[in-house]
């Protein structure tokens, strides 16, 4: 297909996340980031963050989602949402929580921000601060979180799910309720970058997936009209794959600290793509023109089971890192999906890393996130 | 069930944004964006945290001009359905 032909086709992005930097107080293990953290030297200035959010807006983003690292780290975390809303964008803050709470979120609120995400590791000090890293940051974000719901904003209670809190959805949903929240994230760990480092320690036993996609069930049964849950799913006991970021290129992108701008987050695990940068490109020619942007759009990079699946526009094939990370092929399909020649190895994967290790969360060493 | 004296309000967080680069408006809302078609719009804009439910419908039947009865049932199910999914606030006087 020809570029211009292929233009025609590509849909405006809906949201754009802004990692404003990857400095962070905690070192959760299964950080989303990539394992080469961008420094503080080299994150984008104040000017070209306020062209960016501009350009996104213009090129028809409608959300924006400031995070990191912790994105409130940054001295100009209130410019930069005023900014946004000036833009026209619903400015949503995703936060660990820590160091927030007080004149920033009352200034951040002033400034016309939409919605807070919370990251809790847990529903108990103990256990959560554990996997944070950070002794006393569970207690930090309930200060937060109460702050947040007092100034009548909506707050999200993020929770990431791994071996060590599976058994207890049922309890961070009601967590979530008591704390005043109108939506909780139930999201199973997604295993890359570091993650990926530390799968031994963080992947649930079958049981441990079952029972928690049941408590979820349950959940959204029993607290229906107080609380939205949206569930992300562990994919290496799926069936079919996530429809991931919801097609390559297809209605979001990222940006990270240092200005370049991916599919994904975890794009840059994808050693032949090169990304380009805000600093030299406009974020309408990187959306439109660019070829990484243009590698995994659509279908027609697709191969066999893929190619001729009735599914390909549901899930356009799954994750693109993963099926690189597991099978040597990007363009491969995702062995999430049973249809995958590589979908047993992927159990397997898993099935031994739950063998290895007892279930013992506070036992659990893990390898935290931190600057290598 | 939502009573004729139901006073809807959106909430913080949730808003009506002209989409200019797809036409049409949309209700932002945390990690979602629903797009509106012009019925629901009509409804949303009369949501002003003051109006009631049956001050909405009596509105809605005489500027389109239409059967008050099935206004009354479609702008209330409509309500109903975002208060269930946090995106609407139901205040009873």
């Amino acid at each position: 297909m020809s570029d211009a032909a292929a233009q025609s086709l590509i849909e405006p992005p809906l949201g754009l996340l802004a990692e404003l930097t990857h400095r962070c107080p905690l070192a959760c293990p299964y950080c989303s980031n990539p394992e080469n953290l961008d420094r503080r030297s080299t994150e984008l200035d104040t000017a070209t963050w306020k062209r960016v959010f501009s350009e996104a807006a213009e090129l028809g983003v409608m959300q924006v989602h400031l995070s990191g690292g912790e994105p409130t780290a940054r001295p100009d975390i209130i410019d930069i949402t005023a900014h946004c809303r000036d833009a026209g964008l619903y400015t949503n803050l995703i936060t660990s929580g820590i160091n927030v709470a007080g004149q920033k979120l009352d200034a951040l609120a002033a400034a016309g921000l939409d919605h807070v995400q919370i990251s809790f590791q847990g529903d108990a000090a103990g256990p959560a601060d554990h996997v944070s890293g950070r002794q006393g940051s569970h207690a930090r974000k309930l200060e937060l979180a109460a702050q947040v719901t007092g100034l009548g904003l909506p707050l999200t209670v993020n929770a990431v799910i791994h071996r060590g809190n599976a058994d207890r959805v049922t309890e961070m949903v009601r967590f979530a309720v008591d704390l005043g929240a109108r939506r909780i994230e139930i999201a199973h760990v997604q295993y890359y970058g570091w993650a990926l480092r530390n799968r031994d320690a963080l992947m649930p036993t079958p049981d441990q997936v079952r029972s928690s996609t049941e408590a979820v069930e349950r959940a959204r049964a029993d607290f229906a009209g107080r609380i939205v849950i949206d569930a992300v799913v562990p994919d290496y006991y799926a069936r079919r794959p996530k429809p991931c970021v919801g097609g390559w290129g297809k209605r979001s992108l990222n940006v990270s600290p240092a200005g370049k701008v991916l599919p994904c987050h975890a794009a840059e695990t994808i050693p032949h793509l090169t990304f380009p940068n805000v600093r030299e490109t406009s974020l309408h020619e990187i959306w439109h023109h660019s070829a990484a942007f243009n590698a995994y759009r659509g279908t027609d990079w697709m191969a066999e089971p893929c190619r001729s699946c009735d599914r390909r526009e549901i899930d356009f094939g799954g994750c693109r890192c993963q099926a690189l990370a597991m099978t040597g092929d990007a363009a491969a399909t995702d062995p999430a999906c049973e249809l995958s020649p590589f979908h047993a190895r992927m159990i397997a994967m898993a099935e031994t890393a739950v063998a290895e290790v007892e279930a013992s969360p506070l036992d659990t060493e893990y390898d935290y996130r931190r600057f290598l | 069930m939502i009573a004729d004296a139901t006073i809807p309000a959106l909430p913080r967080g949730i808003r009506l944004h002209e989409d200019k680069a797809r036409g049409g408006f949309t209700l932002m809302a945390p990690e979602r964006i629903l797009k509106l078609d012009q019925i629901a719009h009509e409804v949303l804009k009369r949501v002003d945290g003051t109006a009631s439910v049956a001050t909405i419908v009596d509105d809605l039947a005489h500027t389109f001009a239409a059967d008050r009865t099935q206004i009354d049932s479609d702008v209330k199910a409509m309500l109903q359905g975002l208060a269930d999914k946090r995106l609407l606030d139901l205040t009873d006087e």
